[in-house]
């Protein structure tokens, strides 16, 4: 019998032909697009004379710019009013199907695809944007690419790729209390490094990878760019098909769902799958990870010492100490106790129903101290609008916290919401680089939601586990 | 724009010109071009913010870095250390540098989409080992006028005299070299396999 994984079979459902440069041409079947990435390639496409291939595979929205607290339009910021408006004019002319604020289905671009229904096992997903890697979590290939690629795709609904190899990373045994999906691929970051996945895709698997929901499985997903590997992905299985059959797009359309699972059945990882690289974790013995530098992979479990930059590998230390210096932390220290400014919950990491449930439980009945600027960025509009249902909203405001609508937000820093300074931020989302939540000096701490949740409330960061139960009175 | 011509596409054998050293591991997209000057529609005139919060401090006043100082000025070749680009997808980053008027990179390492779109725009990331790639840095600091050449197709770099081996990844070597990195023809021409292939999908 074969030996294939879900990446090998997949790769060869799509692949068009063998290009003369050596690259394979891959057919694309969905491609979502937002407004940063897009506008230079729609540009491309016209000085080409070229139309937009498969409108009817494309999907618009808008993210990464959109204010999150006032949304009349015209926007107050020029420039992004100057996107949003050449976004809408190139979906029109396109007939790409747009979700706009006005739908009430708009939201980060990793969030959506998924609530549509339109990331689907089998598919292979791309957009301009690296975290495109979080639709694997449904056993789709899902790629990030860059504008000339966007081009590509526009044009000819294909892409040309190299073929990787593929790394199994077994997570076996369970979560404990207060540890999370994001923890795992902290760990797996730290463990392998930032660049431990270039040339490879990742299969999760194992127990741990298997107990955790569809949302669980889009964080680590979501990270695999993080540790280097282009894609990541999960075989989908039981859990992906209750996803997926509540959609709207199924629930419209319940026959499909019946002749598409044999296909998504098919393109499992067989059994005997042979892999170019097999690494193990061990769920038990996580506990929550926090970040101490500048990357993702200067992580730490919340009871173990920051690392001490001649400890670690040579070509490490130099990035360590300054990333050190940049955030004050001291070798042999603990993260417990760092003092924040900040707290942000959001980003496509960790700004889904489940994620702002578990922050919710934490705040409920606390208050977040006068000094730090706490908030809540939803995923998407129904993430909003199915929390505030839930009664969330009420929580988090009770507690302090900004509601706000959809969008990346300070995950990067493009709309109002920045740092200042030197602020520290304990944040759910993925990428601590210097600069990236808008300020040069601000300081960014790497955590999962509820130990977002826990630094908002005490001002600094907390070991979750330890804060006692709330009395209520 | 020649770069764009669907007809067209230049072969990129060679890149030479002197080089600017920026030294350091893992610099991400996020300090080669920082998101807040992402909010364009076009590519144009992104050269001047490359590196921006590196070379400029809050009153816009600028630090040291190589690209603030007039001997780097017209620097073609980026030498660079492990890991560069890596971090967001943006082809803003690659585009702002070549923007600013390098052709071509030589470094320890570089982020797989970082160099991909380094590809699309024709422009090399050729990688040589910590050793090799110091040297040159040390060169290009000390001999800021003086040339470096990259021969793609032959995998070398020749400067003061001497010849190094580099290594340049096989699929991009055969795409710069064949003039073939322009992918939308390449692929365009396919099209009777690309319908083929979305009609066998049991999905599309
Ligand atoms: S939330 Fe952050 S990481 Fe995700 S798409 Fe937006 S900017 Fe990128």
């Amino acid at each position: 019998m074969s030996e294939a994984t879900l990446y090998d079979k997949v790769w060869d459902r799509h692949k068009v032909t063998t290009l003369p440069n050596g690259q394979d041409q891959l057919f694309v079947g969905l491609h979502l697009i937002h407004e940063v990435t897009s506008p230079q390639a729609f540009g491309m496409l016209q000085e080409r004379d070229l139309d937009v291939a498969r409108p009817d595979l494309t999907l618009a929205t808008v993210d990464h710019i959109v204010p999150t607290a006032d949304q009349s339009r015209p926007y107050n910021d020029d420039a992004a009013e100057e996107m949003m408006s050449e976004l809408e004019e190139n979906v029109r002319d396109a007939g790409i199907e747009f979700l706009s604020p006005e739908t009430g289905e708009q939201g980060i671009v990793h969030v959506i695809g998924p609530e549509q229904g339109l990331t689907q096992p089998g598919k292979t997903i791309v957009c301009g944007d690296s975290h495109t890697s979080t639709h694997g979590a449904f056993g789709a290939l899902a790629f990030g690419i860059g504008t000339s690629q966007i081009r590509d795709v526009l044009a000819t609904q294909t892409i040309a790729m190299e073929k990787q190899k593929v790394r199994k990373i077994q997570v076996d045994g369970q979560l404990g209390e207060g540890v999370e999906a994001k923890d795992i691929i902290l760990e797996i970051i730290r463990r392998l490094g930032t660049e431990g996945g270039v040339g490879y895709v990742y299969e999760y698997a194992g127990e741990a990878i298997e107990d955790l929901g569809m949302e669980g499985r889009m964080s680590i997903c979501n990270m695999s760019i993080e540790g280097g590997a282009r894609a990541g992905y999960v075989n989908p299985d039981a859990t992906t098909y209750e996803w997926l059959e509540q959609t709207d797009y199924f629930q419209d359309q319940s026959e499909t769902f019946g002749e598409l699972k044999p296909y998504w059945d098919s393109i499992r990882s067989d059994e005997d799958a042979e892999y170019d690289d097999v690494v193990h974790i061990d769920a038990d013995e996580l506990e929550p990870v926090v970040t101490w530098g500048t990357t993702p992979g200067q992580g730490v479990g919340i009871t173990d010492p920051i690392p001490a930059p001649e400890e670690l590998s040579p070509e490490k230390q130099d990035t360590a100490r300054r990333a050190q210096e940049h955030m004050r932390v001291e070798p042999g220290d603990t993260m417990e106790g760092y003092d924040i400014d900040v707290a942000f919950l959001g980003s496509c990491t960790n700004a889904r129903l489940p994620d702002l449930r578990r922050a919710a439980k934490i705040v409920e009945g606390r208050q977040v101290p006068d000094d730090v600027r706490a908030f809540v960025v939803p995923g998407s509009q129904r993430v909003q609008k199915t929390a505030e249902a839930a009664g969330l909203r009420d929580i988090f405001e009770d507690a302090g916290f900004d509601w706000r609508n959809a969008g990346c937000s300070m995950c990067l820093g493009m709309n109002e919401d920045q740092l200042e300074g030197d602020e520290a931020c304990a944040s759910s989302s993925n990428r601590n680089f210097i600069g990236r939540q808008g300020s040069k000096d601000g300081r960014t701490v790497l955590m999962n939601p509820q130990m977002v949740a826990a630094a908002a409330v005490n001002g600094e960061v907390t070991d979750v586990r330890k804060l006692e139960e709330v009395v209520s009175v | 724009m020649s770069r764009e011509n669907e007809v067209e596409i230049p072969e990129v054998k060679k890149a030479s010109g002197s080089g600017i050293p920026i030294r350091g591991n893992d610099i991400d997209t996020d300090q080669i071009i920082p998101a807040r000057f992402m909010k364009v529609v076009t590519f144009d005139g992104l050269g001047e913010f490359s590196f921006f919060d590196l070379r400029f401090d809050e009153d816009d006043n600028e630090k040291e870095h190589p690209m603030n100082e007039d001997r780097f000025q017209d620097a073609n070749v980026m030498i660079t250390n492990a890991n560069f680009g890596c971090g967001s997808s943006r082809e803003h980053a690659p585009q702002a540098l070549m923007r600013w008027g390098i052709d071509a990179f030589i470094g320890e390492s570089f982020a797989e989409i970082f160099a991909g779109n380094c590809l699309a725009l024709g422009m090399p990331t050729v990688t040589a080992d910590q050793e090799t790639v110091e040297e040159l840095q040390d060169f290009a600091d000390a001999n800021p006028d003086a040339e470096i050449d990259i021969d793609v197709a032959g995998q070398t770099v020749t400067y003061d005299g001497k010849t190094v081996d580099v290594t340049v990844d096989e699929g991009q070597r055969k795409a710069l070299v064949d003039g073939i990195w322009d992918t939308t023809a390449l692929m365009k021409s396919n099209q009777q396999s690309i319908s083929e292939a979305a009609e066998s999908l049991p999905y599309v």
